[in-house]
């Protein structure tokens, strides 16, 4: 039943996102292709940090890597577009796998710090070997609108259709995931280990098995950025970006999927419209451009202290108490309460 | 032969810098089990104050107190916007650490500019010579490992011998029982973030000149910082130290011989054999997870 509600709520939508990209001029349907990849790579994370109580502050890292994987295969492989979405994602949950097995011992803070060497780290990989990766310049990604749609047909719409077709999928299998067997045990695995470990879940393998879904998400919208972008660059794999989906699933409330998508609408579309603001009133680009990042600083230090359930949390709690709750949010955890107070408390 | 002393002795300069950044990190750690991922951000932020300061007043060392003053203001700053989140799930504090970064690059974005700026050295950087011979090390690379050794010297000194010390102590042994004893754990905390912003305020200051200043520019000096005090074992002063030197001097090695663009990818290697073999690091006292 679950699934026939999401596939329902996922067909009503992308029809209605289908009109509305035919009636939009070409920069908003530019716009819809990327809050629709940003919504991919979002919900992937939310998912990893709110569902399974890992957190990861290099998601970037796995975006270039499905970048780079589908703008390697088109060139060189020229596979039909979904199968190289598809591989993208692939690639990057293998490298999302290889992270969780070495995250699967890791606390938070060892871990965010692995992740965000991660993000600094690959970007340099892309530079050193500029014979395969092109180096700062980056590679071209060739698409072209598909012939049956005719000559006239624009290519941001049908870019901003391959994004949402791709992020309506993808939300629709996170959200069957979040509700099966798999998503009640990465609960149990955030809310308690030794207690999950009891019941007798496989922690360790539900962690990294948290880490290759959400990697895969992020692979898959490394893709979609490089196609509607037709560029995949080191440029656009920075700290910055890692820290924006953080932003994004932060703001929207921690391990809820509506909240993916609202916090990615505000990652997306709220820079967008300052910087405009900004430079219309003659503030110089560098200064615009830097407005909204220290705005994702503000937004994560005061949703985290003072309503940590985010955009999401506010919805449900207007929504009263019967709209349906897709995970518990972080801000709902319990307390960690020692149990003896003890100097490694906390350290392991 | 020579190459190879010269990588080892650039590669202790900066693996000194990678021990301060660490030191802040540990201390901070100790204190409050937070890691503070701002610290970077808050050394490129004093280092802005630093040139600032020298531009406007022609004196190196004037910008070189006033960026450690502003670190130990912003250290002391940031500890009271991080306060309400630590009896919050540990996630959390990790969550506003972030934002505290991310904060100060726009913030130095928006009132700096991102454009590359020099950060003049404290002493010249050309190789000292031994005789005929020059070596791969300068003057202001002996300045930067003296420097960063005296104040690892100074907080060792500071924690043995003075109540300041003691009670920073206490608290990282455990807070509750220095609560009991009387110590104002708050004030204490407070001291440590404070401490902990002047020696990342010495880093910046130390290391910009062979890099240069732009908003990002600590992030990868940060991350290799994190692996040094990692190494080390996260709680133990002198292990940051030592972690930060045999980092320097591998990665100055790797990035010699292999290619200078691959060092932060040597540093995630790094780091992820030592949290694979040896989680608790070298001298940490931390014991490994159970599940």
């Amino acid at each position: 039943m679950t699934l026939l509600r999401h596939l329902a709520v996922a067909i009503i939508v992308g029809a209605l996102l289908a009109v509305a990209s035919v009636t939009l001029n070409s920069f908003r349907d530019f716009q819809m292709a990327e809050v629709a990849t940003y919504v991919t790579a979002v919900a992937g994370l939310t998912i990893l940090i709110g569902l399974s109580g890992q957190i990861s502050i290099g998601h970037g890292a796995f975006m270039a890597i499905g970048a780079y994987a589908a703008a390697l295969i088109l060139m060189h492989l020229n596979w039909p577009l979904v199968a190289v979405l598809a591989a993208s994602a692939a690639i990057a949950a293998v490298a999302g796998l290889v992270l969780g097995v070495a995250a699967a011992r890791l606390r938070g803070p060892y871990l965010a710090g692995i992740t965000l060497l991660l993000a600094v780290a690959l970007p340099s990989l892309a530079t050193r070997f500029a014979g395969t990766f092109g180096g700062d310049q980056g590679l071209g990604v060739n698409v072209t609108t598909p012939a049956f749609l005719g000559p006239s047909f624009p290519l941001t719409r049908w870019q901003a259709w391959v994004a949402c077709a791709a992020a309506l999928i993808t939300l629709v299998l996170l959200a069957n995931l979040a509700r099966s067997r798999v998503g009640r045990s990465w609960r149990a695995v955030r809310d308690d280990e030794t207690a999950a470990a009891l019941a007798g879940l496989n922690v360790a393998w539900l962690r990294i098995l948290a880490f290759a879904v959400s990697a895969a998400c992020a692979g898959l919208a490394g893709a979609l950025l490089g196609i509607t972008t037709t560029l995949v660059s080191p440029g656009s794999f920075t700290v910055t970006l890692s820290i924006a989906l953080l932003t994004g699933a932060v703001l929207g409330g921690l391990g809820t999927l509506p909240g993916a998508v609202w916090g990615s609408l505000v990652i997306v579309l709220v820079p967008t419209y300052v910087t405009d603001v900004a430079t219309s009133h003659g503030l110089s680009s560098s200064v615009a451009a830097n407005i909204p990042v220290a705005a994702y600083g503000v937004v994560l230090i005061v949703v985290m202290l003072v309503f940590p359930a985010g955009i999401q949390g506010a919805v449900r709690r207007l929504l009263g108490p019967a709209a349906p709750s897709a995970g518990g949010p972080i801000g709902s955890l319990r307390r960690r309460v020692p149990a003896r107070d003890n100097p490694e408390e906390g350290a392991s | 032969m020579q190459e190879f002393l010269d990588f080892t002795l650039g590669g202790v300069s900066f693996g000194m810098i990678y021990a301060a950044i660490g030191l802040s990190l540990v201390l901070i750690w100790r204190g409050t089990r937070i890691l503070n991922y701002a610290q970077g951000g808050m050394a490129m932020f004093t280092t802005y104050i630093a040139l600032i300061t020298i531009n406007h007043t022609g004196n190196y060392w004037l910008g070189f107190v006033v960026a450690l003053a502003a670190g130990a203001v912003l250290g002391a700053a940031c500890e009271l916007v991080i306060r309400p989140a630590q009896d919050k799930p540990p996630l959390n504090a990790v969550i506003v650490t972030i934002g505290l970064l991310i904060l100060l690059e726009g913030l130095a974005g928006i009132i700096y500019g991102g454009q590359f700026r020099s950060f003049p050295a404290a002493f010249s950087i050309t190789g000292l010579r031994v005789g005929t011979t020059s070596l791969g090390v300068s003057r202001n690379d002996v300045f930067v490992a003296a420097a960063v050794l005296a104040a690892a010297l100074a907080l060792a000194v500071m924690f043995r011998y003075t109540s300041a010390g003691l009670r920073l102590r206490a608290t990282a042994f455990s807070p509750a029982v220095a609560r009991l004893l009387g110590i104002r754990v708050g004030r204490v905390l407070t001291l440590g973030w404070a401490l902990a912003g002047l020696i990342g305020a010495l880093a910046g200051v130390l290391v910009t000149p062979s890099t240069f200043l732009y908003p990002n520019s600590m992030d990868s000096i940060f991350v290799l910082g994190f692996t040094a005090a990692v190494i080390g074992g996260l709680d133990s002063p002198l292990g940051a130290v030592l972690g930060g030197l045999i980092l320097g001097v591998v990665l100055n090695y790797a990035g010699g011989y292999l290619g200078a663009d691959l060092v932060p990818v040597f540093g995630l290697a790094a780091l992820a054999l030592v949290l694979m073999l040896r989680p608790s690091g070298l001298l940490g006292t931390a014991s490994s997870r159970q599940v």
